[in-house]
C-alpha cells in the first residue's frame, strides 16, 4: 500500500473542483481538504486514482513469514531510515570541538526533535562529565552561597516544558550572502529544534540562597574547556528559567549540557549555559565574549544591539523545500515550522507565487508558548514555476518581515537573529531552490 | 554583608511548617506550594573557596585578580603562545579571528577586540576562560595581564609600558566603548 512513486494523476474534472477551492495564486487549495471537510466534488479523487495503481494480486513480503529480532536495550531508527543525520561539518582542525551541526528539518515531521538529531553548537568540544562529581554553584549577591549536586537536584521538584531553542546565528548565511546559497531547510535552518526540557526552576535555588537587596542579574558559566559564560537579567531567570535535567525523557544528552544545563526559553540558543557550574548573583551583566564581540548586532550607523535575547517570530517551509525535487504534478502538501520567541504562533499565510497572494495555512488552535508550531496546506502543482513563501505572525502581534526589509536595518555584517521570509523556487522539472525574492 | 546559614535554616524549617499547613489545609494548594520551594538540600560554601575557581570579570574590575602586566612583557607570552593562530601583529589567519586593526566604517567592516569590545574586562575574562584552545586556563594571572596588554597595544589602546592590574584595566577606554544599545529590558 505505500507506494510513494505512484503517480496521483488529477482528472480534469476534478482539478476543476480543487480549483473552485483555490485560496490563493499559483494553486494553494482550501484548507477545508485537510480538516477532512467536503471539497465540492473533489472527495474520491485521489484514492481512487490510488486504488486502479493497484491493480493486481498482492504478494506477502518475508518480514510477514518469519519472526523478527528481538528485543532490545537502547532502541535505534530503522536502518531504512539511516540516512536521517544531522549535518554535521568535518572536524575544526584549529580549535578542536569548535562548531556546529544542524537538525535534518526537512526530513522530519511534528515539532519534537528526537535527542539524537538535537543541533549543536560548541565552542571548545563536548565535555564527558562525570555527574558524581559535577557541581552547580550558586553565589554572589545572595544571603548563603551554596553548591548543589546532581543527586541533589534530582530530588527538587521539577517542571516539564516543551520549548524550541535557536542559535542566534540560525538562517544568517540568508542574511548576508551576496546571492542565495544552494542548501536544504536543515542546512540553512537547522541551527533550530524543539524538545521537552525537564528540570528544576532557577528560582527555587535562588530562594533557597536568597537573593540580596540589589541584585539585578545572574551570570552564569559552563564546565567545558570554554568555559561558555552568558548574563541573564534578574527578572527573566526568576520568571521562567530552569536548570534542565531532562530531554525528551531521557537525561539531556553530552552535546546539550549533561547533567546539566540553564535553559531560558524563547531567548537566542547560546544564552542557556550548557554544562552549567556556576551561577553569579551580580548587579551588572558580566559582559562576556559571547555577549560583546559575539551575538551583538552591528547596524549601518556603526552601532551595535547588546543583549538582544527574545528570538524573532519565523517560520520556514520544510517541505517543498530547498534540494528536493517534486517528481509528479497533483496535490502537494505545503508543511513547515513556526515559531516566536515572544509568545505563540496566532497565524501563518502561504504563498505560492512569491508573496503577491496569500493564504492562511493550518494550524493546531492551541498552540504553544515559545515552542514549534506545525503548519500545512494542500497545494496542487501542474508543473508550473512557483516561489513558496511562509509568513508567520506571533501572539504578541509581530509579522516575519520579508529579506528584504530585515536586512534594511542592520549593517552587512550581521548575521544574528535573522528572520526574514524564506523563498524556495520550484522550477517547471519540480527542482527546489534557495532563493532571495 | 553575608550572613550564613540563617537562610538554609529557614528554608528548611519553612518546608516543615508547610507540610504542617498542608496537612490542615487539605490538599489543594499542594502543587503551588510544592514548586515555588525545594528540599533545601545545597550545601554551603564560603566565597572564599571559589578563588581561582571563579574567573569572572566584570567591566568595573569586580573578579580582576592580583598581579600587573605591560605590553612589553606581554609580547614574548603573544609569540609563544598565540601568534601562530592570531598572527604577529593580531591580524588573524584562516578560521581564526583577528585581534586588532579593523573599523567599523569599512565595507565590510572588520570587527576585532581593538575596534569592537566595549570593554578591556572582557578580554582578561576571555582570554584566561578559553585562550589557547589547546591548553585553557593554563597562564597564570600575571601572563593573562602581560598578553591583553600586548594585544591591547597592538591596537595601539596601551602604551608598550603601560602597567595593566585591577585598578588601571576598568579605565581602559575601548575605542567603540557607548556604542552598544542595552536591549535587554526588551523581553
Ligand atoms: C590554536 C589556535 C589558537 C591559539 C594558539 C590562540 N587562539 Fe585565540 N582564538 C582561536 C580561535 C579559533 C578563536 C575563535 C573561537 C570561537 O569562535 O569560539 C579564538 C578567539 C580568540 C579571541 C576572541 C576573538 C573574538 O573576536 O571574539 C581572543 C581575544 C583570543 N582568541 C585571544 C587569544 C590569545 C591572547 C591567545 C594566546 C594566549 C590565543 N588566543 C591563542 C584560536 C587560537
Amino acid at each position: 500500500m505505500q507506494n510513494n512513486n505512484k503517480s496521483e494523476r488529477v482528472r480534469s474534472d476534478e482539478k476543476i473542483a480543487l480549483l473552485n477551492d483555490q485560496v490563493a495564486g499559483n494553486g494553494l487549495i482550501s484548507r477545508r481538504h485537510l480538516l477532512g471537510l467536503s471539497l465540492a466534488g473533489a472527495g474520491g479523487l485521489v484514492t481512487s486514482s490510488v486504488l486502479a495503481a493497484d491493480a493486481g494480486l498482492l504478494t506477502r513480503p518475508a518480514w510477514s513469514m518469519t519472526p523478527g529480532r528481538d528485543p532490545s536495550e537502547y532502541g535505534n531508527p530503522s536502518s531504512h531510515a539511516a540516512q536521517i543525520k544531522r549535518l554535521a561539518p568535518a572536524p575544526n582542525a584549529i580549535s578542536p570541538g569548535t562548531g556546529a551541526s544542524r537538525t535534518p528539518l526537512h526530513l522530519l515531521q511534528g515539532t519534537i526533535t528526537p535527542n539524537s538529531l538535537h543541533f549543536e553548537r560548541h565552542h571548545s568540544g563536548v565535555p564527558d562529565i562525570d555527574p558524581a562529581q559535577h557541581r552547580l554553584v550558586l553565589h554572589g549577591m545572595v544571603r548563603q552561597p551554596l553548591e548543589f549536586s546532581y543527586e541533589d537536584l534530582l530530588a527538587y521538584p521539577m517542571v516539564s516544558r516543551v520549548h524550541f531553542l535557536e542559535c542566534s546565528g540560525n538562517s544568517g548565511g540568508n542574511s548576508s550572502g551576496a546571492s542565495a546559497s544552494d542548501g536544504s531547510a536543515g542546512g540553512i535552518h537547522g541551527l533550530l529544534s524543539c524538545a521537552e526540557w525537564t528540570g528544576v526552576r532557577l528560582s527555587t535555588l535562588l530562594d533557597e540562597a536568597g537573593v540580596a537587596a540589589g541584585a539585578s542579574w545572574i551570570t552564569a558559566t559552563g564546565a567545558d574547556a570554554a568555559s561558555l559564560g552568558r548574563s541573564v537579567p534578574l527578572d527573566k531567570a526568576l520568571r521562567d528559567v530552569i536548570i534542565a535535567l531532562y530531554q525528551n525523557g531521557e537525561p539531556i544528552r553530552p552535546e546539550q549540557g549533561y547533567p546539566m544545563r540553564m535553559f531560558v526559553p524563547g531567548w537566542e540558543g547560546n544564552v542557556s549555559v550548557k554544562w552549567l557550574t556556576q551561577i553569579k548573583v551580580t548587579d551588572g551583566p558580566a559582559n562576556f565574549r559571547d555577549e560583546t564581540s559575539r551575538y551583538t548586532e552591528l547596524l549601518p550607523d556603526g552601532k551595535s544591539l547588546q543583549f538582544t535575547y527574545p528570538m524573532g517570530v519565523k517560520s520556514v517551509i520544510t517541505s517543498p523545500s530547498g534540494q528536493m525535487t517534486l517528481t509528479r504534478h497533483g496535490l502537494h502538501e505545503v508543511t513547515g515550522l513556526a515559531w516566536s520567541g515572544s509568545g505563540s504562533i496566532r497565524r501563518v499565510e502561504i504563498s505560492a507565487d512569491g508573496g503577491r497572494t496569500w493564504a492562511d495555512a493550518l494550524i493546531d488552535a492551541d498552540q504553544r508558548e515559545l515552542a514549534l508550531t506545525r503548519f500545512r496546506l494542500p497545494w496542487l502543482w501542474e508543473g508550473a514555476e512557483a516561489v513558496l513563501q511562509s509568513r508567520a505572525t506571533d501572539s504578541a502581534g509581530n509579522v516575519q518581515p520579508s529579506r528584504a526589509a530585515w536586512v534594511a536595518q542592520y549593517s552587512p555584517a550581521n548575521r544574528y537573529h535573522f528572520n526574514g521570509i524564506q523563498s524556495w523556487a520550484v522550477s517547471a522539472q519540480g527542482e527546489v531552490k534557495n532563493v532571495y525574492a | 554583608m553575608f550572613t550564613p546559614d540563617r537562610k538554609h535554616v529557614s528554608s528548611r524549617f519553612k518546608s516543615k511548617a508547610l507540610l504542617l499547613s498542608l496537612a490542615v489545609g487539605g490538599l489543594l494548594s499542594v502543587s503551588a506550594v510544592m514548586a515555588a520551594d525545594g528540599p533545601g538540600l545545597g550545601k554551603p560554601i564560603d566565597e572564599s573557596q571559589l578563588q581561582g575557581w571563579d574567573l569572572i570579570v566584570q567591566p568595573d574590575g569586580t573578579g580582576l585578580p592580583e598581579g600587573s602586566g605591560t605590553a612589553a612583557q606581554g609580547q614574548a607570552v603573544y609569540e609563544q603562545n598565540c601568534a601562530a593562530c592570531h598572527g604577529m601583529k593580531g591580524e588573524g589567519s584562516s578560521g581564526v579571528p583577528a585581534l586588532a586593526g579593523g573599523s567599523l566604517t569599512t565595507t565590510p567592516p572588520l570587527m576585532t577586540a581593538g575596534s569592537y569590545w566595549p570593554y578591556a574586562s572582557t578580554l582578561y575574562d576571555y582570554v584566561r576562560r578559553a585562550m589557547p584552545p589547546l591548553a585553557p586556563k593554563s597562564l597564570s594571572n600575571t601572563e593573562v595581564y602581560q598578553v591583553v596588554a600586548y594585544v591591547l597595544h597592538l591596537h595601539g589602546i596601551v602604551e608598550r609600558d603601560f602597567v595593566l592590574d585591577r585598578a588601571s584595566l576598568p579605565q581602559v577606554k575601548m575605542p567603540n566603548s557607548g556604542n552598544f544599545i542595552d536591549r535587554s529590558q526588551v523581553q
